[in-house]
């Protein structure tokens, strides 16, 4: 005889462990299954918390939750080979009593948030991958099955959190399988140095910590950006580029990795650093336009596994734990009011995505990612034009400052022509809308 | 039949990082693992009870969290598991571990007769390969170290059959039960439990016995009390000669081991040959 459950979620990430939270505590017999050793063994993030969306779950969780530095400074460089330009925002409102936003290490944040799942009362069972949806005889998901002997499993409600590659749904036909122009393939390396060292070189102390956004040459004209976040005694490094263009340039993530770790302007920064972790991940970053279908007859997605992330504002893991909480939430509320599991039922859970931040910065940034893969200027010719204004306007050699400004603007017309430069412009302001 | 396995939780040494500064292991987030070699041991006590029948019992001494390992223990299909913990445990060292597992396994021998105890070959952070033999030379009971392969149990006659590596082969023993084994490394694959067997780790009862529970009396035979190793310094050592090289015997003439032989210490060294021939024009 197989069990039986109220719900299964699948996957035990950011998404999977705030839908078995959100369930468990309101006493719904619910189970996960993951397939990592533990929860957080397999999951890569750079990475930062945005704390609202925990605090949704777990008000108190600054108290317990493993916590690397909050984040009082953003810099957004970009970069050509020699050179960056960029902005940096500081400031002393970002050391708040209670901080917005946290670097941390996701293997042991996830194992934390994991044992508090537990400790609300799910079932949690590791290193079982689920293979496919199970449905009975009217088409309607009613359990999973396992990669063990008798890995039937049932339940009224299969809740997918299985990250990037979504292939539970795919397997199941519930949706199609991943295209390589939506997500983007990272690699990331903990650099680990002294705390002293890290606060120095960043000029922070104690907790406080920077998070470095790097766009430019570094990717090689692919559509990508690199990363530098600060932990309590090492540096998260990544590189993350759309497959499509990878593919297309036959070029490997690690290369890229290399040539950005030897820039001039972060070479510093890593001196002397002990590299322990080398790991890649894929991230969706199709927006809007790949979204699936978000639920049907017995079953709901959430994070990463439905498409849900904002790649401008690299904000994933907040969407994952948002949707999974939703998705959690709408189905107490059929529960409570009687109502059967079923796809007209669900569609509750999309109209609460719809209603919420995630589905609409997804739609406001819906243009970027096809503008951006189809106007590479952007990441290749920009930075060189850029850092060249800068040095020509800072170089102190005799030349008057007229003459420099033409020198500019000959520049910039000649590398993209003026309706090359005023259709880039206007691309631009379309995708932020 | 009662088997016992004695499993111990280890950090993972893959994963240990060295303080680019300060020099020292850095423990802090280092993920733990059943020690390695304590799997063949669980594995080949599967095996057996497969095979004659009967439960396995895993027993660790260890804080709390060891519970891990041993939840772990019971989704590979083990039927019971026993923690041990207790601050006065603290600091063990081989003697005072093998004190504690021997007293509780005594325990356990009082519920449930106890016919085989399995044990690594020795863990990857101690590595003393002490604790099996501490135990059975507390029990009294007959010692099978670096066992590769259990032949036949005869739990009627109370005896068993074992293959152990020794020295340029394989021994096969066969001695009374109860016993103690130590199991070498490499020697079996370890199942994947059924969906079932997962399911029973993580709603069965972990049994968790402090140093009372477990039936000691004396508890100065505990923890760092019970412990006269002093570890005096710790030290990089000196990488050891080379490694010696082997020959293999099986299905070889003596004529042709001889050959063999002959022809790698003449490698191994340039100067014999010279040396050799010296003699001769001497003689
Ligand atoms: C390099 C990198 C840096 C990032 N940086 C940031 C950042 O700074 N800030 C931010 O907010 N987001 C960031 N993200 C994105 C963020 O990590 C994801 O959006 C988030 O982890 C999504 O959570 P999830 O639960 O949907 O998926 P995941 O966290 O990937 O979890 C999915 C889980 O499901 C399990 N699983 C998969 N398939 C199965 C199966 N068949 N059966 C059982 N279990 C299964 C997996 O083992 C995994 O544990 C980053 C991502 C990467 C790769
Ligand atoms: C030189 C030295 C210094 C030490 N320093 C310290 C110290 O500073 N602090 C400290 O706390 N401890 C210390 N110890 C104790 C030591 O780390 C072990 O906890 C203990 O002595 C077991 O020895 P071992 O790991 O070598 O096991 P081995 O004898 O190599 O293990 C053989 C088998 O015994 C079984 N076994 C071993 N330990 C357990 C267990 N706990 N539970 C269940 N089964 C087990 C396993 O099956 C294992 O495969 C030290 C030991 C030595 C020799």
């Amino acid at each position: 005889m197989a069990e039986k459950f109220d719900v299964i979620v699948v996957g035990a990430g950011m998404a999977g462990n705030a839908a078995a939270y959100t369930l468990a505590k309101a006493g719904v017999n619910v189970l996960q299954i993951e397939r990592g050793e533990y929860a957080g063994s397999k999951n890569v993030q750079g990475g930062i918390l945005y704390a609202q969306a925990v605090e949704a779950l777990i008000p108190e969780f600054r108290e317990s939750a493993p916590l690397e530095r909050h984040i009082i400074e953003q810099r957004i460089w970009v970069l050509n080979d020699k050179s960056y330009i960029g902005t940096h925002f500081r400031s002393d409102n970002f050391n708040e009593e209670r901080p917005n936003r946290y670097t941390l290490v996701r293997a042991q944040f996830d194992k934390w948030l994991n044992g508090e799942v537990k400790k609300a009362g799910a079932t949690v069972i590791t290193e079982t991958t689920v293979l496919e949806l199970l449905k009975d005889e009217t088409g309607k998901v009613n359990g999973v099955r396992c990669d063990r002997e008798n890995g039937e499993v049932r339940a009224d409600c299969v809740i997918l959190c299985d990250g990037v590659n979504a292939l539970v749904g795919s397997r199941s036909g519930v949706r199609k399988e991943i295209n390589s122009k939506e997500v983007a393939l990272a690699v990331k390396e903990m650099h680990f140095l002294p705390r002293d060292v890290i606060n120095e070189r960043f000029n922070i102390q104690e907790s406080e910590g920077v998070v470095i956004e790097i766009l430019g040459t570094v990717t090689e004209g692919m559509l990508g950006t690199g990363f530098i976040y600060t932990n309590g005694e090492s540096l998260s490094v990544g590189i993350g580029v759309i497959v499509s263009d990878l593919m297309k340039n036959r070029i490997n993530p690690s290369t890229l990795l290399e040539k950005m770790k030897s820039h001039p302007s972060v070479a510093p920064l890593l001196k002397g650093s002990e590299v322990k972790e080398y790991s890649a991940h894929l991230l969706p970053e199709g927006g809007y336009d790949s979204v699936p279908e978000l639920s049907g007859n017995g079953w709901m997605v959430c994070g990463d596994s439905a498409h849900l992330l904002n790649a401008i504002h690299r904000e994933g893991s907040n969407m994952a734990l948002t949707s999974g909480r939703l998705a959690a939430e709408t189905y107490l509320e059929l529960r409570d009011k009687g109502q059967p599991i079923n796809a007209e039922n669900l569609k509750k859970y999309n109209q609460k995505l719809e209603n919420s931040f995630v589905l609409k910065d997804l739609k406001k940034y819906r243009r970027m990612p096809h503008i951006m893969l189809e106007n590479k200027q952007f990441v290749t010719m920009y930075p060189d034009l850029l850092a060249g204004a800068a040095e020509t306007l800072l170089r102190v050699d005799g030349v008057d400052k007229k003459t420099k400004e033409k020198k500019i603007t000959k520049d910039f017309r000649s590398a993209r022509g003026i309706f090359g430069l005023v259709g880039d412009a206007f691309k631009l302001v379309r995708a932020w809308r | 039949m009662h088997i016992v396995v004695c499993i111990k939780q280890v950090p993972d040494s893959a994963q240990i990082r060295v303080h680019p500064v300060t020099n020292t292991i850095m423990r802090q987030g280092v993920p733990t693992i059943i020690n390695p070699y304590d799997l063949f041991a669980l594995e080949e006590a599967l095996r057996v009870r497969d095979r004659f029948g009967g439960k396995v019992t895993v027993l660790t001494m260890g804080p709390p969290m060891a519970e891990d390992s041993l939840r772990k223990a019971l989704g590979y299909g083990v039927d019971a598991a026993v923690l041990l913990t207790d601050r006065a445990f603290a600091g063990s060292d081989t003697l005072a571990t093998s004190f504690a597992l021997a007293t509780a396994i005594e325990k356990l021998h009082q519920e449930d007769p106890v016919h085989i105890v399995f044990t690594g070959k020795q863990t990857i952070d101690g590595d003393t390969a002490q604790v099996g033999p501490g135990i059975a030379q507390r029990l009294k009971l007959q010692q099978l170290t670096y066992v590769s392969a259990i032949r036949d149990v005869d739990s009627a006659g109370k005896s068993i059959t074992v293959e152990r590596r020794a020295e340029g082969g394989t021994q096969v023993l066969k001695t009374t039960l109860p016993c103690l084994i130590t199991m070498l490394e490499g020697t079996n694959t370890l199942r994947r439990g059924s969906m079932d067997d997962v399911f029973r780790a993580v709603r069965s009862e972990v049994r968790t016995w402090s140093a009372r529970d477990a039936g000691v009396e004396d508890i100065t035979k505990c923890g760092l009390r019970g412990s006269p190793t002093v570890v005096k310094k710790v030290f990089a050592p000196q990488p050891r000669m080379e490694k010696a090289q082997q020959i293999d015997a099986l299905g070889k003439s003596p004529a042709e081991i001889a050959d063999e032989t002959i022809n790698m210490l003449f490698t191994a060294s340039n100067q014999l040959g010279d040396d050799i021939l010296k003699l001769t024009e001497a003689i």
